[in-house]
């Protein structure tokens, strides 16, 4: 894998008045590779993703994201990224296409691009039939395929996923990962937040979060044989309770 | 980059024409404001007695008298000569207002440019009595207009009253005064509440999140989401404008260029507020609150729409002052019914300038707070 650094924070922070919802958190992300940013609710992953998004000022410390620096270059960051929100993040009230269209279109994508990329996309996700239909009327499993897929419509370098899969069926959360590989396979970064620990295994890397600090971080694999663990729950569970560990 | 914002002001009419609540108050709350003003005007003045007093007997005192009992609201009772013949009129239940020309009326308008019309109406029933009063001086203006000339009539008409309180009522409200008050109140609703209600609905559902992690500027973002509210106040306003003019026969004596210059103003300060109300809450139902108890009913009450500012306790009056919607009541009651100019109503304007830009600046302010 290459190993190009497309994502590098040193003592990144982030302060709301007093609470440090994101304490010197320093790691790196390489270009091409699932990282996946785990961590308990509050524990400040959605927080750090802001701040590498371009959505929050960070309080203190560094960070590059695709070769932009987050604190001066925000606007360059956002030509490079595609996000996903941790809330819903299309419209309810538009149609399929009329989503593809509104969101290619503020990417900049043109009439052609947005004709043949939208209609791509519709048929790989054997979604034909409702094309015209409503979003409210689609099952939330489906939104949260579309929402990646439309969060990918422009060919991002970074795509970021704040808890794609929360509330979501295991088949949908399984068929999900599919296509995150899938992009993963096209060249596509994927930084991806979630709080169920089974889809660490999915990650190449992933840094676990605990209060605002990262606790844990490396390959689903050092993890496990550095905490003498038989999966990622057990890690989980000991990082949890503060068991020591050898900090990067 | 215009691709982009015509792109925002589309979807933006997707969400309008697709929710029902949101049509009801744009288009359901003006449409029963109207029926409310139909009412209104049930009680309308038609071939009320006058009585004239015309001492001056000139081309021009005439040509007035002509054109007021022309109207079907009026009709002649008498011609009088003396001042003692009105009260005596008034008294025996035979003549509701009377007009008055002074001596040399006519050449005083023509050497000076202005001269004194009398209205005294009675105010008995004060509503329909300044009612009365307005409608004459209105055709009076109306003819100074027709004759390009500036006049000042009488301050607003001078009322016989039983009782001394009724005495001056400076607000004369009535149909004509209802309308421009109708296009405050209305544009405030359009641009303030569903502004901020559609800003912090994307807040909420997460899709601000979305717009702000794209490339699109935040200011952008902003501007194609209060573009179609823009719009839509403006197609409001005209419509008012229209069925005001057409069917209740409520002049635009100022010009049009004017009207439609000060209404975009308005409607940039009050779109403002809306923005200003979308910083401060988290919520679609917050944004309602706000906009309605805290922005929408003092409007109302304080902007002198439906009280006198001047019979208000002095607490409110300072109030009023700092409420957008009572200089832009000015302003286009002077344009509609006054014909006003903009040296007229400068004072005004530059207030609202003032009041857009501060709004503006605290809420781009917040906004980069919330963003930290
Ligand atoms: N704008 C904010 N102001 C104050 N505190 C905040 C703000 N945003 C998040 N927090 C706090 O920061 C902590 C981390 O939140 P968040 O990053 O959303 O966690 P996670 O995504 O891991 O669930 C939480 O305690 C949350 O209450
Ligand atoms: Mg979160």
């Amino acid at each position: 894998m290459d190993s190009e650094k497309i994502i590098e924070t040193t003592k990144l922070t982030k302060a709301f008045g007093d609470f440090k919802a994101v304490n010197e958190i320093s790691f790196d992300v390489k270009k091409g590779e699932i990282f996946g940013f785990l961590g308990a609710n509050g524990a400040g992953k959605s927080t750090a993703m802001k701040m590498l998004t371009g959505l929050l000022s960070p309080t203190s410390g560094e960070a590059t994201v695709a070769g932009f620096d987050v604190f001066t270059q925000q606007e360059k960051i956002k030509k490079n990224i595609g996000y996903m929100s941790q809330k819903f993040s299309l419209y309810d009230d538009l149609s399929l296409l009329e989503n593809i269209k509104f969101f290619g279109g503020i990417y900049g994508l043109s009439k052609e691009q947005l004709n043949e990329r939208g209609n791509t996309m519709i048929e790989r996700l054997g979604l034909s039939d409702v094309r015209n239909k409503l979003l409210k009327e689609v099952p939330l499993g489906w939104k949260q395929k579309i929402a990646f897929s439309v969060a990918t419509l422009h060919q991002p370098k970074i795509v970021f996923l704040d808890e794609p899969t929360g509330g979501v069926d295991p088949i949908t959360r399984r068929q999900f990962w599919e296509m995150i590989y899938e992009a993963a396979d096209n060249g596509t970064t994927v930084f991806v937040t979630t709080h169920y620990m089974d889809e660490a295994e999915y990650c190449n890397r992933i840094s676990m979060m605990v209060d605002g600090r990262i606790a844990g971080y490396g390959s689903p694999k050092e993890l496990k044989s550095d905490f003498n663990s038989e999966n990622m729950d057990e890690v989980f569970v000991k990082i949890a309770r503060g068991e020591n560990y050898k900090l990067q | 980059m215009f691709d982009r914002l015509k792109g925002i002001i589309k979807k933006e009419f997707y969400h309008i024409f697709r929710d029902q609540r949101t049509l009801l108050i744009l288009f359901g709350i003006p449409i029963v404001q109207i029926v409310l003003f139909g009412f209104a005007i049930s009680n309308e003045i038609k071939n009320v007695k006058i009585a004239v007093l015309d001492l001056s007997k000139d081309e021009h005192s005439t040509q007035i008298t002509d054109k007021v009992l022309s109207t079907s609201y009026f009709d002649l009772d008498s011609y009088l000569t003396t001042f003692d013949e009105i009260d005596d009129g008034f008294q025996k239940g035979r003549i509701k207002a009377a007009l008055v020309f002074p001596p040399k009326f006519g050449e005083t308008l023509r050497k000076e440019n202005k001269a004194d019309v009398q209205i005294i109406s009675d105010a008995t029933d004060p509503n329909t009595g300044t009612q009365i009063g307005s409608y004459l001086q209105l055709q009076v203006q109306q003819y100074l207009m027709e004759q390009e000339l500036k006049i000042t009539s009488m301050p607003p008409p001078a009322l016989i009253n039983t009782e001394v309180e009724m005495r001056y009522n400076p607000e004369l409200k009535s149909v004509y005064m209802f309308v421009p008050g109708l296009i405050t109140i209305i544009l405030m609703l359009v641009c303030t509440m569903m502004t901020s209600i559609a800003i912090t609905r994307e807040k909420e559902t997460g899709t601000m999140e979305v717009l702000l992690a794209s490339p699109m500027h935040a200011s952008i973002i902003l501007l194609g989401k209060v573009i179609p509210y823009l719009l839509l106040s403006f197609v409001n306003a005209s419509f008012i404008i229209a069925l005001g003019k057409f069917i209740f026969e409520v002049p635009v004596m100022g010009s049009y260029a004017l009207l439609i210059g000060e209404i975009i103003l308005y409607c940039l300060v009050v779109l403002a507020l809306g923005i200003f109300v979308s910083t401060v809450a988290e919520t679609q139902q917050l944004a309602l609150m706000i906009s309605l108890f805290a922005l929408f009913l003092p409007t109302m009450l304080l902007s002198g729409f439906i009280f006198p500012i001047e019979n208000m306790p002095l607490p409110l009056q300072i109030v009023s002052k700092i409420v957008p919607a009572t200089y832009f009541n000015i302003i286009i009651k002077s344009i509609m019914l006054k014909g006003a100019t903009l040296s007229f109503i400068l004072k005004e304007t530059l207030i609202l300038v003032g009041i857009f830009f501060l709004l503006m600046g605290v809420s781009i302010k917040r906004f980069k707070i919330r963003l930290e």
